[in-house]
């Protein structure tokens, strides 16, 4: 996954002034569980974060909320100058601006590999099936299994699986990708395949919020890292701020325990 | 390789070989499943004795010797001497009866027109690979069916199909405001039309491609239930998922509703609602209407059978992960959007061993109409022909006839859905 420094430098000059996704003292709970407190996070066109945390931090939580799969109770979240507001109209536009993938790939089983990838492009986007099919072929061709069109997802592995969700996300054209734990539940050989992917993904100035554990992936793709405890944001910085230099004990000991085996 | 040694490493791979003989093939399957233990052994032997008395001793002598063309049951009794043989004229000699009830003779080819279009109208339903245009067929099937079966002025069946037709188009122009605006507009235009030709027709409509009209109480025998079974079976299955949906829905009034009627209808017996659509439900409707009691029972096996499938449905709905709900969601697919191209398809696959079990149960269920003093194909055998001087004490050969009759379409709609399910699975596992 070695980049070069140019590929690094190419991918910041992408980063803009413009807002993609603003979150303003965003709470939420479960019930009487405070998952989410006070979040505050700016998150700027082509920028490309990571967030990390121990399980159970909110971290998943989080990017849920931005694309409404998840209820907030306090607070506002604007998506592309879009306030998010309980209207479905509303939550259904942000939806399809912004691109989700899941770590369990959901793909849907009972379509082929192409009408997974033209299904929403078609019915969302009314846009003819000739040409949702074009755009499905060239993303599938991206992600390096254009071959695999007619197949079901039941009969492809989870790395490729998860490289169709990504291009089924794709297909809409999203302005905004969400990645949670993209790669927590393949096998060894296939995180490379979709990390891969991502990074392409990434040096394309895609804006991207991608909760992970790839601290590879974090320090060479990422130019911000989130760290996460208890329902807030502890440190954000930099990735070679925080993995050389992080400031407060609880991120820490979380980089001891992630990176020290 | 010395003892304490634990390196190996393999220099040629071994080549498949065929497995040996006595373990493959029929004398494999023979052993293992007839012949494991001495016990299975035992209860081999056993088992074939009983099926050889069953078939050769029992059922083939009374086939073989059955008599079918004599005009009632002393006959047969004098023919057979004592000898084993069933009396099978009964099956020639009444079956009209049997099958049309009191349908007049001469009108029988309507009833069969309308079974050979059914047949028709469901191909392209069960079977995808047959070319769309059929379903136009499909749409049309009630309305002639109506028309062939009961008879009287075409206009009557087709001004309902011009309401139906004008409320979709009204639904689908206000469907994109939203889905509510939609649904009542469509029902509201359709509900008018329907007055005006009501108005417009009067009580003698022209007769134009007038069929002579069949009473409900003539309509009988086994048509009668699969006239009851089909009809019911295709309105409970929208109904079910509409249910099922509605117990799900986030709207607390919708799903407080559904629960409600599912719960209710599941708590009662099926012969109360028969009872209920015979004599109770004349005290709540204004004397002069004339409501047809098949209608009435209709309405009753329609609502029994699609709060059981509601119940088939939801477990299928339960049974899909949160990620497919999710998935469709994020994707921005609306809540119509994503019940019918991703929730529904994938939870109904799951549910048709369920739905079949429904659909097979409701159908031989048709038969409890007999109690309500209907003449379906049991009604028919208990009543009009049992109990006749001529016929009086048969009933292995009427009630097997009526057995095999069920049997094969059951078996029919069990076989089906197996293969459905086989077509359906994409999942590879």
């Amino acid at each position: 996954m070695a980049m070069t420094d140019d590929a690094i430098a190419h991918m910041d000059a992408k980063v803009s002034d413009e807002v993609a996704i603003s979150i303003e003292n965003m709470n939420k709970w479960y019930g009487t569980f405070h998952v989410l407190r006070d979040i505050d996070l700016t998150v700027y066109r082509g920028e490309r974060i990571v967030i990390c945390g121990p399980s159970g931090s909110g971290k998943s939580t989080l990017i849920r909320c931005i694309n409404a799969l998840e209820e907030h109770q306090k607070g506002a979240i604007t998506v592309d100058g879009t306030l998010l507001s309980s209207d479905i109209k509303n939550i259904d536009t942000i939806r399809s601006e912004v691109g989700m993938v899941f770590q369990h790939f959901n793909l849907f089983p009972h379509l082929t590999i192409l009408e997974n990838c033209t299904l929403a492009p078609i019915w969302v986007r009314k846009i003819p099936k000739k040409e949702a099919e074009e755009t499905a072929m060239h993303f599938l061709t991206k992600v390096k299994i254009p071959e695999q069109a007619n197949k079901y997802p039941g009969q492809l592995s989870g790395g490729q699986q998860q490289r169709v969700a990504i291009a089924r996300s794709l297909c809409m054209r999203p302005r905004i990708m969400l990645f949670d734990e993209p790669t927590s539940a393949l096998d060894p050989e296939m995180i490379k395949e979709v990390l891969d992917t991502m990074i392409e993904l990434a040096e394309e100035g895609m804006t991207m919020l991608c909760v992970t554990h790839e601290m590879g992936f974090a320090r060479q793709v990422a130019n911000r890292v989130i760290f996460m405890d208890d329902g807030q944001i502890v440190e954000q910085n930099e990735p070679e701020e925080f993995f050389m230099n992080p400031k407060s004990d609880r991120t820490k000991l979380f980089l001891s325990q992630i990176l020290g085996h | 390789m010395s003892d304490t040694s634990v390196a190996f490493v393999r220099t040629e791979s071994i080549p498949p070989s065929a497995p040996p003989t006595a373990e493959s093939g029929v004398i494999k399957w023979v052993r293992e499943n007839l012949f494991s233990s001495v016990t299975n052994s035992i209860l081999t032997v056993l088992s074939l004795l009983a099926i050889y008395y069953f078939v050769f001793q029992l059922v083939g002598p009374w086939v073989a010797n059955g008599i079918w063309d004599t005009d009632s049951r002393r006959e047969c009794l004098e023919r057979l001497q004592g000898e084993t043989g069933g009396c099978f004229s009964v099956l020639t000699q009444r079956w009209h009866q049997l099958i049309f009830g009191r349908y007049p003779l001469d009108a029988y080819w309507r009833p069969t027109t309308a079974f050979i279009l059914m047949i028709v109208a469901f191909a392209p339903v069960l079977f995808a690979s047959l070319p769309r245009q059929l379903l136009i067929v499909t749409g049309l099937f009630p309305f002639i069916a109506y028309w062939l079966i009961w008879g009287g002025t075409i206009l009557s069946p087709l001004s309902v199909l011009v309401g139906i037709i004008l409320g979709y188009v009204v639904y689908s122009r206000l469907v994109d405001r939203s889905f509510a605006t939609g649904f009542v507009g469509g029902i509201l235009v359709a509900v008018a039309f329907w007055m005006i030709a009501g108005l417009v027709l009067g009580e003698n409509p022209p007769a134009i491609l007038a069929l002579p009209e069949v009473e409900s109480r003539d309509i009988g025998g086994f048509m009668l239930n699969m006239v009851i079974g089909v009809v019911c079976l295709s309105l409970s299955l929208p109904f079910g998922i509409a249910l099922a949906l509605g117990r799900q829905s986030s709207m607390p009034i919708i799903k407080f509703f559904s629960v409600i009627f599912i719960e209710f209808i599941r708590g009662v017996p099926l012969i109360t609602l028969l009872f209920v659509a015979s004599v109770v439900l004349a005290y709540f409707l204004p004397p002069q209407a004339n409501f047809d009691i098949i209608v009435r029972v209709m309405i009753m096996v329609t609502l029994f059978a699609s709060a059981y499938i509601a119940e088939v449905i939801r477990g299928g709905l339960a049974a899909l992960p949160r990620g497919q709900y999710e998935a469709a969601d994020s994707l921005g697919l609306d809540y119509a959007q994503s019940m019918r191209l991703i929730i529904l398809p994938q939870a109904l696959k799951i549910s048709i061993p369920g739905i079949v079990n429904v659909a097979v149960g409701l159908f031989k269920d048709t038969t409890l109409v007999s109690v309500i003093s209907m003449f379906d194909l049991v009604g028919m055998i208990r009543g009009p022909i049992v109990s006749t001087t001529d016929w009086q004490g048969i009933y292995w050969e009427l009630y097997g006839f009526a057995a095999l009759l069920f049997f094969v379409c059951c078996y029919g709609i069990s076989q089906y859905s197996q293969w459905l399910e086989r077509q359906l699975q994409t999942d590879h596992r």
